[in-house]
């Protein structure tokens, strides 16, 4: 038996755009804009469905790229609560969130407020690749390599008000897609908030990341936009963020809200003020063994108190943790 | 699968069940409570497997913390059960009490070891101020120093040498539950459900006996 396959006439082979080709269509675009990059030679191989490679610049400081986590603990072990509690949630059911479209909406104590789109976060912005430690208050830790722009870079577009004091950060909260906010029994009132200081928030070190290894976010790891910022507890790098606010109060953070002697607004990783539940003198390195336990001391700041202890200079730290 | 089919196949398992026990209440003593005590071991087995498996995850240590925690709140739960079951006309349980409170134990102790060897790394000195410094080490330190003795007077010679005061101590069983839980629930930190389920289940099982003792 012959099998007959449809050819549309009027198209003709040479004409279809090969599947890796449309897929990389946005790299193609940026680096014939002069962007190149060594990423995309690699990104032409691997099209998965979710993640798109990106165009960067590759990281300035290497220091830590002999000990970068592998990607499939950095995409496998994560905190992202609107998905369920356990480590393992989110990479099972962050999948379910909508990230295209996206916006961010940005406004507040600004000039100029507006809205960022998805193609304005991904590549409205000279995109570069950090290579950071990453410390969460559980007292385990990562180095992962984000991809992305300085938050700085961000505010200054919007133009913040000479009043404007603090940042505040909003997750999506939206409940069809986010199993966790239907929990009848957590406490946390979403949607989840996160803020700085402004002049944290314009720190240099202060990232908006749209990817990591190369490719844009995965759902579980915040896309499609997070903010990291490396000398703060992990749960300071909010995640999927669709609002951000300049203020002149102190924006009321949720795990502030929920547990005040536990989390304070400014969870700089600090080895000598210990939480009530994880000794912070200590952290394990992923991936960590039972037998190799790969734990380490904990460096104040995170290993990046050169850059940023004067941001705190003159603040007792063991009453502003 | 349909609704109809569903029933049905849920009926053949209840079906096989039935015959399962039918069986199981020909086979000899010895032959059932090692199918019992392996059928507790299994989790356990199966987090071994995992871990040698490398299916754990990057963090292992973790996974194992919550299992074994949590296989030995099922247990308690368990062992609670026996004598409101055996009251109500099915001893079955009754008879593997012992057995099921020394895997409870078991299970316990396991918990323990891995806490020492991640999480302290056999210090003293971190062990101690991880007593001192976070309730819920200390109350699941103290859980498992009451279920020690539980476990060191568990056999027959104990028992006949303690006589009347065995049963005595034994009910060191009620306030190891009540700190075993208290534990679960200090480890809480944004969602109540687990604690909330557990603390209904155990408390369910203590209150029986509250009530039992002012009639």
């Amino acid at each position: 038996m012959r099998k007959t396959i449809y050819t549309d006439p009027s198209i003709q082979s040479s004409e279809i755009t090969p599947e890796p080709v449309f897929l990389n269509r946005r790299q193609l675009m940026k680096s014939a804009g002069g962007l190149a990059s060594a990423a995309i030679a690699s990104s032409m191989a691997s099209a998965k469905a979710s993640t798109e490679a990106l165009v960067y610049a590759p990281a300035g400081d290497r220091s830590l790229e002999d000990q970068l986590t592998p990607f499939k603990a950095v995409t496998s072990y994560n905190n992202f609560y609107e998905f369920g509690t356990d480590k393992d949630d989110p990479a099972r059911y962050a999948e379910s969130m909508t990230i295209d479209p996206w916006s961010v909406k940005v406004g507040g104590l600004v000039n100029q407020p507006g809205q960022l789109h998805l193609e304005d976060l991904l590549t409205g912005f000279d995109l570069e690749e950090r290579i950071y430690r990453f410390r969460c208050v559980e007292a385990w830790s990562m180095v992962v390599p984000w991809v992305g722009f300085p938050l700085s870079d961000l505010l200054r577009r919007f133009e913040p008000k000479s009043e404007g004091r603090f940042v505040e950060f909003k997750t999506l909260y939206r409940r069809s897609e986010m199993r966790g906010t239907r929990s009848f029994t957590g406490v946390i009132d979403w949607p989840y908030v996160e803020g700085l200081r402004l002049d944290e928030a314009m720190h240099p070190l202060a990232f908006i990341a749209v990817g990591l290894y190369g490719k844009t976010l995965p759902h579980q790891n915040g896309a499609p936009v997070r903010l990291v910022v490396p000398w703060k507890y992990g749960f300071k790098s909010i995640k999927s963020i669709v609002e951000i606010n300049v203020t002149e109060a102190q924006p009321r953070t949720s795990w502030q809200t929920l547990q005040p002697a536990e989390y304070g607004f400014y969870a700089n990783v600090n080895p000598d003020v210990d939480h009530p539940r994880w000794s912070q003198g200590f952290e394990r390195k992923l991936p960590s063994s039972v037998f190799r336990p790969n734990r380490v001391r904990t460096l104040p700041f995170n290993g990046y108190a050169d850059q940023v202890a004067d941001l705190y200079a003159g603040m007792d730290l063991r009453r502003d943790y | 699968m349909t609704t109809e089919g569903r029933r049905r196949s849920w009926a053949g398992l209840l079906e096989l069940l039935r015959q399962a026990l039918r069986a199981g209440q020909l086979a000899p003593p010895w032959l059932r409570s090692t199918f019992i005590a392996l059928l507790c071991l299994s989790p356990l087995a199966w987090l071994l497997w995992a871990l040698m498996w490398d299916q754990l995850g990057p963090d292992p240590a973790k996974v194992l913390m919550k299992g074994t925690g949590e296989w030995a709140l099922r247990g308690l739960a368990l062992v609670l059960l026996a004598t409101p079951m055996a009251k109500s006309g099915w001893p079955g349980l009754f008879r593997y009490r012992r057995m099921l409170g020394l895997l409870v134990f078991l299970y316990v102790t396991l918990h323990l070891i891995l806490f020492a060897q991640v999480y302290v790394g056999w210090s003293a000195t971190l062990l101690f101020e991880e007593l001192q410094e976070r309730p819920y080490v200390l109350v699941g330190f103290t859980a498992w120093l009451t279920l020690l003795p539980l476990a060191l007077t568990s056999t027959h010679r104990a028992r006949r040498a303690l006589g009347r005061s065995w049963r005595q101590l034994h009910r060191l069983i009620y306030p190891a539950t009540v700190l075993a839980w208290l534990h679960l629930l200090w480890l809480s930190r944004s969602d109540w459900g687990e604690a909330l389920v557990y603390g209904a289940v155990l408390g369910g099982l203590l209150a029986w006996r509250v009530r039992r003792w002012q009639h």
